[in-house]
């Protein structure tokens, strides 16, 4: 069977990096195929808390991008019918330390931050109950971060294909991508499906945390490592977790490049009503296997923040895994290695917030503009190559060559 | 005869006992879930959504879906599908969460 499409950009994956990526490049005037192998939001979109964060990044490439995507965010959601279907809620993030060690470092990266563009505003120990009523007492203090906001993910990727195929692109979901397709010369000319071939000059791997793989039919190396995190979540409650609040060492966590289990808390209420509470990062391949141990600690966790959590019941748990990357950055741009062939995958816990700046420079970058933010830091060839043979998790630097 | 799970099975259950629901008596076989207990009693709605108030019971049966959740005993949330009635319990339709607002 073979129903030749041609296009001017296929997009691989169609979770929420993907869904924005598609979006963009159609408004830019791009004809775009989605395509993904299973549904919409099928994989780690389908299985995160939906945050846009500013605060838990350091100054750098990683935190500009999030500045630019919590503004593009911002702009969607004010878009007729978008904000209340996604669940946008720009309610802020309250970060908590219970040491006054902790708030000490704490506030010097509230500082940095703060010179980086990033609104934060500390807050006192008398202050914390005024945000979040019933936070545990005894806390040295916080910062507030009013920038930081929330979207439902599923519902958000949703949304954005909806919005991409209003302005011309197609989704084909259900369709594996067995091959990208190349001339003789190397570049992209395509990818290849069971259900026949898509042909573009562009190929954009927004594979998430499969994003490896694609690359790998590509030909080339790109080092996506899963990071396996849980969530709690519990029975429908009245709103009595405002902002989203998370204890200082969560940063720590997420900069950590241990394979080890690191749980922080992190507490937040939904419109729905059930509150979600992370968070855990392990490097332990795709184990879907259910642990206690991991979801006892978030609990236990979430408890010292909110007390009252000890009387609620956790409803169920769900897992995913965020696609890691060794120094924690995305890949965000063209491949040099590979004509046409680009990468918007690899952004750890924080890919439904950075998706909107991801597809939005993706798509400056394919109607041939200058985008918005250098994209040198989030090269694709930027790693050594990986030795093709070993298996990443058993090693414990996984990027090192032989 | 009527053919009912009871005959079925032919099971030879232990004398009923009573437990109250909105304040009534309902008479329950040991080891019935309230769900079980409500449906012979004719109760087939026990709970309000919590956006627009719309009525729920059991969808599920099994334990997945959530919408069969009452309060027993003063606990909100329970689902009554797989919570084993228990002599006294005090069983009350919920509202919404559940939960003081």
């Amino acid at each position: 069977m073979s129903n030749s499409l041609t296009c001017d950009v296929v997009v691989v994956g169609a979770g929420m990096v993907g869904a924005a990526t598609a979006l963009y490049a159609a408004r830019a005037g791009l004809s775009a195929v989605l395509v993904d192998r299973g549904p919409v939001a099928g994989g780690t979109t389908g299985s995160g808390e939906g945050n846009l964060l500013v605060s838990d990044k350091e100054p750098g490439p990683e935190l500009e991008l999030a500045l630019l995507s919590g503004r593009l965010w911002a702009d969607l959601a004010a878009e007729p019918g978008v904000g209340g279907s996604v669940e946008y809620e720009a309610k802020g993030g309250l970060v908590v330390a219970s040491t006054p060690e902790g708030l000490a470092a704490l506030e010097g990266l509230a500082a940095a931050q703060r010179s980086a563009g990033v609104r934060a505003a500390s807050v006192g120990p008398d202050q914390l109950h005024d945000l979040e009523p019933y936070l545990a007492h005894g806390l040295a203090g916080g910062v507030l971060y009013p920038q930081d906001a929330q979207v439902m993910p599923t519902l958000a990727a949703a949304r954005l294909v909806r919005l991409a195929r209003t302005a011309g692109a197609s989704l084909h979901t259900g369709r594996t991508v067995t091959d990208v397709l190349r001339t003789a010369s190397g570049a992209v000319r395509g990818v290849r499906t069971p259900h026949g071939d898509i042909h573009a000059p562009a190929v954009v791997n927004a594979a998430g945390t499969w994003g490896g793989e694609l690359a790998a039919l590509a030909g080339v190396s790109l080092p996506v490592l899963p990071r396996r995190g849980f969530v709690l979540v519990t029975e429908p409650l009245p709103r009595r977790v405002r902002h989203k609040v998370y204890a200082a060492d969560y940063v720590a966590d997420v900069a950590s490049d241990s394979a080890a289990l690191q749980t922080s808390p992190v507490v937040e209420g939904t419109a729905a009503g059930p509150v979600l509470i992370g968070a855990s990062r392990e490097r332990v391949g795709f184990d879907r296997s259910f642990s206690l141990p991991v979801t006892r600690e978030l609990a236990a966790g979430a408890t010292r923040l909110f007390p009252f959590l000890a009387e609620v019941r956790a409803m169920r748990a769900y897992l995913g895994f965020r696609p890691y990357m060794p120094d924690h950055l995305p890949a965000v741009g063209p491949d040099a290695r590979v004509p046409g062939l680009f990468h918007a995958c690899g952004h750890e816990g924080a890919g439904i917030g950075l998706a909107t700046g991801t597809g939005h420079v993706i798509a400056q970058v394919l109607a041939g503009k200058t985008p918005d933010l250098d994209l040198a830091p989030f090269r694709p060839d930027r790693f050594p190559r990986a030795d093709a043979g070993a298996d990443p998790d058993s090693a414990p630097a996984p990027v090192e060559g032989p | 005869m009527p053919r009912t799970p009871l005959r079925l099975v032919r099971a030879r259950p232990e004398p009923s006992f009573t437990v109250t629901f909105d304040d009534r008596e309902l008479a329950v076989l040991p080891g019935q879930t309230i769900a079980a207990a409500l449906w012979s009693a004719g109760v087939v709605s026990w709970r309000t959504t919590r956006g627009s108030g719309e009525p729920r019971g059991v969808f599920c049966g099994i334990g997945v879906c959530f919408d069969c959740l009452l309060t027993v005993n003063g606990r909100p949330n329970q689902r009554a599908c797989l919570v084993r009635a228990e002599p006294g319990d005090v069983i009350r339709t919920q509202e919404g969460t559940g939960h003081h607002e």
